[in-house]
């Protein structure tokens, strides 16, 4: 048997590869670690921490800890019995005391509407109460509502600790207190149209940038590289501009009385009464995402064009191809590469798109993000915006795991 | 790309059609930045091109905006620009330092999970940014960093490394190990072969990357929509742009954009130039 090889100092030499593999492993893995850590506990647990909040109902668990309780053994057939209507008059008390009962009234709302004034109206009569009597029955003398079973179900319901009713809201679904879940009445739909919309306007913005940016990426790499770099520039001028820069100069030509009308005007093609609408609504987001997100097509489908050598053309036709049927054959399909590439990233960006729809597309023309912001600053009901939220990161991490399978996140290039 | 002299004339047709349609694409795509920088010189109150404008009056065109850019009451642009500047150095600082590290851990032969620890690193810029605003928000506002400099920096940090990360990936990826190797086994000590020999390649790639997390913070408007917290001595110029322009569209901010105009215009050149001179270090054109 041959001696087995050995290192200078006397230890096999498959041990020491080894072991200098692993410790090239583990300076690898250091490198990483400050900013993985940073990026995990900054951002990825901050997210999950934020979805949470889209089932999380604890807070109001908490403040009407004894109620939520007691009321879970009532079955909700009848009106409640006292030991739940007196556990609940207490909680009341205390949370009145602590100036807490303005939370409790905005999160029952949420439940069924009439509650905030429910409660603000039986706070101010609370002190009012005989602790000796039947608090069911001076509830009812408070407000009628109370004889109404729905508001004590709402009540059960809205002290659960845990619950997922926000993601049937996001799509414009609610659980009816019997349980049965139903569509909510038609004028108060407005979630599924924007779900909609949205896609609908990420969907076309990837399209028309696709058709928009061929022909121009085509050039760019069949140009001898003097000019196609002059021409680059078209392109990434817009690329390293502000949005917002992009996106006023957009209202400046789109506006009812902006450039692009007054020149329809001037030339007399429309009349000076019956001006363009073209902000405002649909047409302007797509517009002007169509626009601002072009460059993104373009790049990734130019890296792609400028590997294709133009001899395998030649060939096609030398060989009694048309030219269009080389093009259809040969070309096309060596840009798929690109084409996935640059699909996917537009489309990533488009769904999630929230600046140029809130100050170009009025009411009509905003998208699900405007939807998330409003509730997240406006009406403040974060339950319903993290379920949103949750529901776009699900459909953009797909599309971000399609764009993994497809084209790999090693060969994304930026430029 | 001029045709041969046999070219069929319906290809001819097809060919100055395709030359028209791609010249019309490439207007459409810097024509709206070029509409901006005339209508800031306007001597009017109206954002249109005056009839004294178009006859090239020299009445018509005045510096007043930029004057109320810069000594305007109204609009605070000193913070905002001071703001701007101070939160895109530092995050840019520090996502270059973070990214940069990492990107050299990530590019090792040996690094393990390589591609899911990639997809971690990149998510802020895949991500919806209005569902990044609204985390970092909240994870602020727990630890009490919510409308405060170091927390609105840490925001664009995140938001920033991915950018750094791709840009210096890519850049080690061309970069041929037989170098360092050469400098080892003539006996420079790892540091010393990182200052003397990697460091100097990679560097236009680390700027370049640090150009992206630079221009990311400073055009950054929904992240921080959120984490500013409406603070007013938190304002950045995009801030001030998001609430000039929903109130109305005043000349004073087509003045901040032209100057912003003529900033990414520098920008754009100066990345040029760094590609052309790693082209040229490398001898080879990237991929």
């Amino acid at each position: 048997m041959s001696e087995a090889i050995r290192t200078s100092d006397g230890e096999l030499l498959s041990v020491k590869l080894k072991k200098v593999e692993s410790r090239r492993r583990a300076t690898a893995f250091l490198l990483v670690t400050p900013l993985l850590l940073f990026i995990l506990i900054a951002y990825i647990f901050p997210i999950f921490q934020m979805l949470i909040r889209s089932v999380d109902n604890t807070e109001m668990n908490q403040l009407l800890s004894k109620t939520a309780i007691v009321i879970e053994k009532w079955d909700g057939k009848e009106l409640p019995p006292e030991e739940v209507t007196s556990t609940f008059y207490y909680e009341l008390k205390d949370l009145i005391a602590n100036k807490k009962h303005g939370k409790i009234a905005t999160r029952l709302n949420y439940e069924k509407g009439g509650f905030t004034s429910l409660i603000k109206k039986t706070a101010r009569k609370l002190d009012k109460f005989d602790e000796n009597g039947n608090f069911l029955d001076q509830f009812m003398d408070v407000h009628k509502r109370w004889a109404d079973i729905e508001y004590w179900l709402a009540l059960k319901r809205g002290t659960q600790a845990f619950h997922g009713r926000k993601y049937l809201t996001t799509f414009d679904y609610e659980q009816k207190f019997d349980g049965s879940i139903e569509k909510i009445p038609e004028k108060k739909r407005i979630n599924v149209t924007l779900w909609l919309r949205t896609i609908f306007v990420a969907v076309g913005v990837t399209l028309c940038c696709f058709i928009l940016a061929y022909p121009i990426a085509h050039l760019l790499a069949a140009l001898p590289t003097r000019y196609a770099n002059l021409l680059m520039i078209c392109v990434l001028l817009p690329f390293w501009t502000s949005l917002l820069v992009r996106t006023s100069s957009w209202m400046v030509l789109l506006q009812t009385q902006g450039v692009l009308n007054d020149i329809l005007v001037s030339i007399g093609i429309v009349a000076d009464d019956n001006r363009l609408e073209l902000m405002y609504n649909m047409t302007g987001t797509f517009i002007a995402m169509t626009q601002i997100l072009l460059p993104f097509m373009v790049l990734p489908l130019y890296s792609v064009m400028k590997t294709i050598q133009p001899s395998l053309m030649r060939a096609a036709v030398s060989m009694g191809s048309t030219p269009f049927n080389a093009f259809r054959k040969i070309y096309f399909p060596l840009t798929y590469p690109g084409i996935s590439a640059g699909s996917i990233l537009v489309f990533v960006l488009a769904i999630g798109y929230y600046i140029t729809p809130a100050l170009v597309g009025g009411s009509k023309g905003v998208l699900i993000s405007n939807r998330i912001a409003y509730h997240m600053q406006k009406s403040l009901d974060w339950g319903l915006a993290t379920a949103m939220a949750g529901v776009l990161l699900i459909a953009v991490l797909v599309v971000y795991w399609l764009y993994n399978r497809i084209v790999g996140i090693d060969n994304m290039r930026l430029g | 790309m001029a045709l041969p002299k046999y070219t069929e004339m319906r290809y001819r047709i097809w060919h100055y059609s395709y030359l028209i349609i791609c010249t019309s694409i490439f207007i459409f795509l810097i024509a709206p930045l070029f509409v901006i920088i005339p209508l800031s010189f306007n001597a009017e109150q109206y954002i249109h091109f005056s009839k004294g404008m178009i006859a090239l009056d020299p009445d018509a065109f005045s510096l007043r905006w930029y004057e109320d850019m810069i000594y305007g009451t109204k609009n605070p642009w000193g913070i905002a620009v001071r703001n701007s500047f101070y939160y895109a150095f530092f995050s840019t600082i520090g996502a270059t330092t973070l990214g940069t590290i990492a990107a050299l851990g990530l590019s090792s032969r040996y690094m393990p999970y390589k591609q899911l620890i990639m997809s971690v690193l990149i998510s802020p810029m895949i991500i919806p940014l209005i569902i990044s605003g609204s985390a970092i928000f909240f994870s602020l506002a727990k630890v009490g960093l919510a409308a405060t400099f170091p927390g609105i920096i840490i925001a664009h940090i995140i938001l920033g490394t991915p950018f750094v990360v791709i840009t210096v990936t890519a850049t080690l990826s061309g970069f041929d190990d037989s170098i360092t190797r050469a400098a080892s086994s003539l006996g420079s000590p790892p540091t010393n072969t990182f200052f003397k020999i990697t460091l100097p390649l990679i560097l236009p790639g680390i700027i370049s990357g640090a150009l992206f997390a630079f221009v990311t913070s400073f055009d950054e408007i929904v992240v921080i929509l959120f984490v500013a917290g409406g603070e007013r001595s938190l304002t950045t110029i995009p801030l001030q742009m998001w609430t000039g322009l929903r109130e109305q569209l005043s000349p004073t901010i087509m003045a901040v954009a032209t100057c912003l105009i003529v900033m990414s215009t520098i920008l754009l050149i100066v990345t040029e130039l760094l590609r052309r001179r790693t082209e040229r270090i490398r001898g080879i054109t990237p991929r």
